[in-house]
Order: C-alpha cells, then structure tokens, then sequence
C-alpha cells in the first residue's frame, strides 16, 4: 500500500515567520504540464509594508554584525541548502519541468552560490574600499557600508538560483531585503525561506513574499523607507514606471537583466548595494 | 584565603584521546621516519605527553615529493571553490574540536587554557574561513588577473603560537592553490599532529599538507631542500638571517616574520587605567612570548609615577601558575633554554643599573616559571631596551615630547609592532604615521584577526600574514612568472650555500 503524502501549505516569510497573506489571498501554482503544486499566498500592500517594517528593523543588528559572522550564517545556509539537496532537486524539477540532472545541477549552482558570496563578507570592503593619498596631512580612509533596505524582483524563469543570485549579494554586506519570488514558480522561493530560517539568519534579514510583481513592485518602488530596488527580474514589467516611482526618495535602481536567468556571481552586485563613506582625520603632533 | 584567592579551576584533560607517540604525516597518513624519536613534554609540570618523530633529511625528501606529486595532480586541477570548500571544512572541524585543540595547546605549549580557548583557537578557525574565502576570488587578490600558486611551500613555525601559526601559514598556501610541507616547533608538535588528523577527517587529498616534526636539522632540511618554492619562517630573527642565507642565490620565494621590540607608547593625555590594560595585555600575554609583544614601554614624564604605580598594583593580581586553571593569568615559560634566556637577560638588567620588580607570587616547584617583571629606569643603551627577551619582563623608559617619543620607539633594528596611547586622535595618526613598524595598535594592544596584514619592518623579517596582502606571498602574478623563468634562464640556477 503507497502511503498517502502530506502536503505542504506555501505562506510568506517575514520577519522571521511564516504568515499567510493578510489579504487571505492564494493563487494556484501549477508545473510546466499543467498540473496542479499548491496554492501560493498572494501578497497584498500590506504584506510587503510589513515585510519593509521587518526589514528595516533588522538592519541595525545585521549590518553592526561582523562581516566573519555575517559571512559565517550565509556559510551556514549553504550548509543547510546541501542537506535538503534533494527537496530542493525536486522542487525545481517539478516548477520547471527540467531533468533531475538539470535540476540537481541548478541547486548545487546555488549552494556554491551561497559559498562565493559568504567569503565576500570579510574581503569585499578591502577590495572596492581603501585609504586615500590626500595632499595634505589627513588620514582619509574609504569604507563601503551597506545601504539599508533593498527590495527586489526576482528573476522569474530561475526560480531557486536566480532568487540566490539577487539576495545572497543584497545581504553580504549587511543589508536586509523585501523579495517578490518568480511569479510561476514561487515553491522553491518558499522553501528557501525555510533554510534561511534554520541557518542563525537574525530574523528580517530575509523576508520573501509571493504573489504578483505587478501589484506589489509599484508599492516598494514608491515605499519611502525602501533604499534601494533590484529589478532584475521586472523586465516583463512596467519597470520604467517602477524606476520613475523610486526617484521621489531616491531609492538606488538596478535596472532589469536582459540575461536574468544567467546573473553572474559579481562583486559588482555586492557594491552596487553599499554606499562609500569616506572619514578624514587629522594628522597632527600637537 | 584571600579575596584574591581562587578555588582551583582546571579545565580537564579527559577531552584529550592522544596516542602514545605519533608518526610523521607524510601523503595522507601518519608514517615512521628514520631520524629517531623524541618526546614532547608539559612545560607546567616537566611531565612526558607523547613521543613524537624526528624526521631526516630522508623523510623531509619524502615529504616534498608528496606535496610536488599532490601539487602537480589533483590539488591543481582542482577548481578554486573546491580548494575553498577544502579550507571551509578545515575551519569548521576546528570549530567542532575547538575544545579538545585548547587543551592541547595549553598542555604542550604552558599557555594559559584561557587564551588558548578564546584566542589561538577561535582565530585559527578563523584564519581557514576567511582564506576559504579567497580560493575562488584570487583574481581579487592584487597580483594580477590570472595569479599562480608558486608550487611547494617548506614552513617552519615557533612554539609561541603553535596551532595559529600553522594556521597563519597553511590557510594562505592553500587557498593560492600550492601544497605544503610544514615543520612545527621541536616542543610543540601536538597540535600539528591533532591538526593533521583534521586533514583525514575533512578528507583532504593526501600530500597536500604535509607535516614533519623534529628540531632545527629538520627545518634546515626543508628549507634548502631544491624541491621547495617557496620558504616561510616564523621565528628568531638570527634562524631568519640563517634562512635567507640558506636561499640566498635560489628561485626560492621567501617570506620572514621574525623578532620585535615593540615600543608601546603612553602620553600624558592617555586614559591611564585603559593603557594600565593594553601595557599588561602587551607584555604578559601568552608570557611574553610574542614576537610583536610591547617590551618595551615609553612613558611620558609627567604620567610616569602614576602608570607605573597602577601598573604595579595591577600586577599584583596577575595570577601566574597552572595553564589548565581557566583563573590562570599567566601560564609557564615554554621551555628550560627559554627560561634560561629570559633570566639571564633579567641579570644583565640589574647589572646594568635598571631597577627591576615583580609582585610577590609563588612558583610551583617543577615545569618552567618566571613571574612578571618590570624594570623602570631603564636607558636606550641597556641590553633589555634592544634585546627581544621574548619573556614576561617589561622594560620601562621615558621620553618628553613626540618627537622624543618617536625617535626612541624607531630606535631599534626591529620594526615589527608598535602602541600607541592617547585620547587625541590627530596625534595617534601622526605618531602612526611615523613609526617604523607594520603594525600599529592605538588604545588597544595585540589584536589580531584574518583580515589584517600582519609582519615586520627592518630586521622583523619581510612579506605580510594575513589580509589580501598575505595571498601575495603564495601567488605570482603572470608576468612575475614570465620575469622569474627569464632570470633562471640567464642565472647559473644553482643555489649558493652559505
């Protein structure tokens, strides 16, 4: 007699928990066959000002955290990743509809992923920051820090290592981060929640939502306390109206990838979410 | 009983599962050598722990022809983030047996359990994460887009810091890509050995890491050996002078991290009780046995009674004896000959007119002691203000102005280290700015950590530990590679011996 599984319920992730969405939406989430996964909770506004809320209090405690720590929990969630291989090999084949070959190679793609970007953490400020020779007697020292919170679009087709690709980067340096999953395929987002949430990542670092880029994008883009927006995955959107309701704050636009499935690792992405601060001192025996 | 007084402490040893003696670790596994064996004791108490190998010039041979075979096979054509994942495991592992390595280390070292638990160790597993981190991003390093491992690197590390200058040493090597032959000190091989075990635990392609105990002929045999690429020494600036003379006229690379006699500076707008601190932490940490260790102490004038009778009382407090006592201040001097040394140099001290002092504190009878020491009046002639005594004894002068203050801290053939105390931010940076030295700690005193370079100016040896700045010395870049087989091909290749 086959045993009869248990099926899981998909909820949001923020601050730490798992909430349905407030508006007590869901919407079905089928694979590339047209059969049925399971119903995704459906963010509404509200959903992601509170995941911003979540985000912006995690910040203090993430960024003040040394960079050996930081890079030691995004080391851990590797770890974590590796020893649930073998769900995560299935979720993507069931969202994506590729071989178990193509899918195991997408989650050891993104388990290394972590790995890469867990080593920046210490190494990343000392590369892009340094002193400066100013003529005059002043020591003048540039340090790269992080620049808040940064909400994000994830890339739709990739929906394990395209979202691995936008948020790894985003949090090495001690930010914390909104993120819309892949639309179609917002399973695997779902259960990288749950790593995220057993690797001693302080709660609201990370905060997933799922549901419609569409209707929640325009919200963060215009949120004043967002600041900065990746919409590496908005290409399929109006990401121009999006870039146009960030400028009221400010907010640092990454525009959309036309390659968004084959983001690269790149240190690139890592600063493009820091601001550079530079400190003078003088230098003086008396 | 006193209120000073503490209820004995000890941390257990039970943790430990040592075997009766160990082999050399030569490709993978732990193999007889054929120089003969020795044992390695306790310094606290004189007891035997384990007998450990000498290996001969045979079996150093053997040990470079592992690491040459490992390097040419599957450690190079390993990808960088396997290498790195290798040294993720390593750190993790150290992790895991952080405890068990503490007690080690404070057994066969006399350090206090208590810096070997919350410094050495903790930093080693540091030091393999953060260069793990490095293996696959060396384009990053600075030396150019496509950086190359320069091949076998021979190691020769002291017996201050025994587990974290392995660390210090194999964590860079590997992430840069070569293989390792590394002799740790005559009197503390255990933890070497305990590390190795790590090896076979994280599963480490054999030859790899290769570690070869025995005492200076060991070393000698290493370094000269025509098989190695790359030498690096951590030790006396004399063995250093040997070395590079050794591969004088070689294409060996060379990297020396040698002695120091750091000045630590106090100005009269220092906060007193915090440099009382850092002055104590920079002359009995780990005994004194800390090549970048503050020995000595320029004061200024105006403040001198008062620093050194803070000074004074907080020495009173210092609680030297068992190193396995987690109350334990300051642990034993490390070996007989050292604690020879040290007094003899405390000898010439007094005979040289300095005034010299140490808190009343009882000994324990067997194992190697010195109790902490000052000496103030203390001139810039005097054999104790030049030479590294490499021992809890603090030499005290005086100086008068910054100027002053400079000219006698550079005063000295090392350049290793240096502190600085002041509440005034512009006068750090300019004194800073001035000093000979590679490291300077303002308001602090001997820190340490990854991602910070660490190494000498002038006779403290040359080449920088730690950072990006410490890949440097196991990477060439393409075009110093092209420079280097120019030369060999205009160079008569063979080494002179000296």
């Amino acid at each position: 007699m086959t045993r009869l599984a248990v099926a899981k319920t998909y909820k949001l992730f923020i601050g730490g928990a798992f909430p349905r969405s407030e508006s007590g939406r869901t919407y079905p989430v089928a694979s590339p066959g047209g059969d049925f996964l399971a119903n995704a909770a459906k963010a509404s506004r509200k959903d992601a000002r509170d995941a911003v809320v979540a985000a912006r209090g995690a910040v203090p405690g993430w960024s003040g955290a040394t960079a050996y720590n930081r890079g030691q929990i995004l080391y851990r969630v590797a770890e974590m990743l590796e020893g649930r291989r073998a769900q995560f090999v299935e979720e993507v084949r069931a969202a994506r509809g590729v071989s178990a070959q193509q899918a195991g190679d997408t989650v050891d793609a993104s388990i290394d992923r972590w790995v890469w970007y867990a080593g920046w953490a210490d190494k990343y400020a000392q590369v892009v920051g340094g002193s400066n020779p100013v003529a005059g007697p002043y020591f003048n020292l540039s340090v790269p820090e992080p620049t808040g919170v940064v909400a994000i679009v994830a890339p739709q087709e990739s929906p394990l290592l395209g979202l691995v690709n936008v948020v790894a980067p985003a949090i090495v340096s001690g930010n914390a981060v909104v993120v819309i999953a892949s639309e179609r395929h917002p399973l695997p987002a779902m259960s990288l929640a749950e790593v995220i949430a057993t690797s001693d990542m302080p709660k609201g670092v990370v905060n997933v939502l799922t549901g419609s880029a569409a209707e929640i994008a325009p919200w963060l883009a215009s949120h004043a306390d967002v600041d900065g927006i990746d919409l590496t995955g908005a290409g399929a959107l109006d990401w121009v109206d999006l870039e146009i309701a960030a400028v009221d704050t400010l907010t640092r636009v990454m525009r959309p990838s036309p390659l968004e499935d084959a983001v690269a690792p790149s240190l690139e992405r890592i600063v493009s979410w820091t601001e550079v601060k530079t400190v003078w001192h003088t230098r003086s025996l008396r | 009983m006193t209120f000073l007084d503490y209820a004995p402490a000890p941390e257990s040893t039970a943790i430990l599962d040592l075997k009766s003696e160990y082999g050399l670790f030569i490709d993978g596994e732990f193999v007889d050598g054929d120089g003969g064996s020795f044992a390695t004791i306790s310094p606290a108490t004189e007891k035997h722990i384990t007998t450990v190998q000498s290996a001969s010039a045979a079996d150093v041979d053997r040990a470079v022809a592992a690491a040459r075979r490992a390097f040419e096979g599957p450690w190079s054509r390993l990808s960088g983030s396997d290498r790195g994942k290798y040294l993720f495991r390593i750190a993790r592992l150290v992790q895991e047996r952080a405890r068990e390595l503490a007690v080690a280390e404070s057994l066969d070292n006399g350090k206090p359990i208590r810096e070997s638990r919350d410094v050495d160790v903790p930093l080693v597993a540091a030091w393999f994460f953060y260069y793990a981190g490095w293996a696959d991003k060396l384009e990053h390093a600075g030396v150019g887009s496509a950086p190359r491992p320069l091949g076998v690197a021979g190691q020769v590390i002291p017996w201050n810091f025994p587990l974290l200058m392995l660390a210090w040493k194999i964590a860079p090597a590997l992430a840069a890509g070569n293989a390792v032959v590394l002799k740790p000190a005559e009197t503390t091989p255990l933890t070497a050995l305990l590390f190795a075990e790590i090896l076979q635990q994280a599963d480490f392609p054999p030859g790899v890491v290769n570690i070869v105990t025995g005492a200076g002929d060991t070393g000698s045999a290493l370094v000269t050996h025509p098989g190695v690429d790359k030498v690096a020494f951590t030790g006396s600036t004399a063995v250093g002078r040997a070395i590079a003379k050794q591969v004088a006229g070689s294409s060996k690379r060379l990297t020396l991290e040698l002695g120091g006699k750091a000045a630590n500076i106090v100005f009269d707008d220092a906060p007193v009780d915090q440099a009382v601190e850092g002055i104590v932490n920079g002359i009995f940490f780990n005994q004194g046995h800390v090549c970048c260790a503050g020995s000595r102490l320029l004061v200024q004038e105006s403040v001198h009674d008062e620093v050194i009778e803070k000074l004074k009382r907080r020495m009173a407090t210092l609680r030297v004896g068992d190193p396995l006592d987690k109350n334990t201040d300051i642990g034993a001097i490390n070996s007989a000959a050292q604690l020879e040394r040290i007094r003899a140099l405390s000898a010439i001290g007094e005979q040289e007119g300095a005034e010299r002092w140490s808190p009343a504190c009882d000994l324990p009878e067997n194992g190697f002691w010195f109790a902490p020491t000052i000496f103030t009046g203390v001139d810039t002639s005097h054999r104790i203000a030049r030479d590294e005594i490499f021992g809890p004894v603090l030499s005290v002068l005086t100086f008068r102005t910054p100027a002053e203050a400079i000219s006698k801290a550079n005063n000295t053939p090392y350049g290793l280290s240096a502190g600085i105390w002041s509440d005034k931010g512009s006068k750090i940076l300019a004194v800073a700015n001035e000093l000979r030295a590679g490291v300077v700690w303002a308001n602090t005193f001997n820190r340490f950590d990854p991602a910070s370079p660490f190494g000498g100016y002038k006779e403290s040896g040359y080449g920088r530990e730690g950072g990006r700045h410490g890949l440097a010395a196991y990477l060439a870049s393409t075009a110093g590679a092209a420079v280097v087989q120019t030369e060999q091909a205009t160079k008569p290749k063979k080494g002179r011996t000296t």
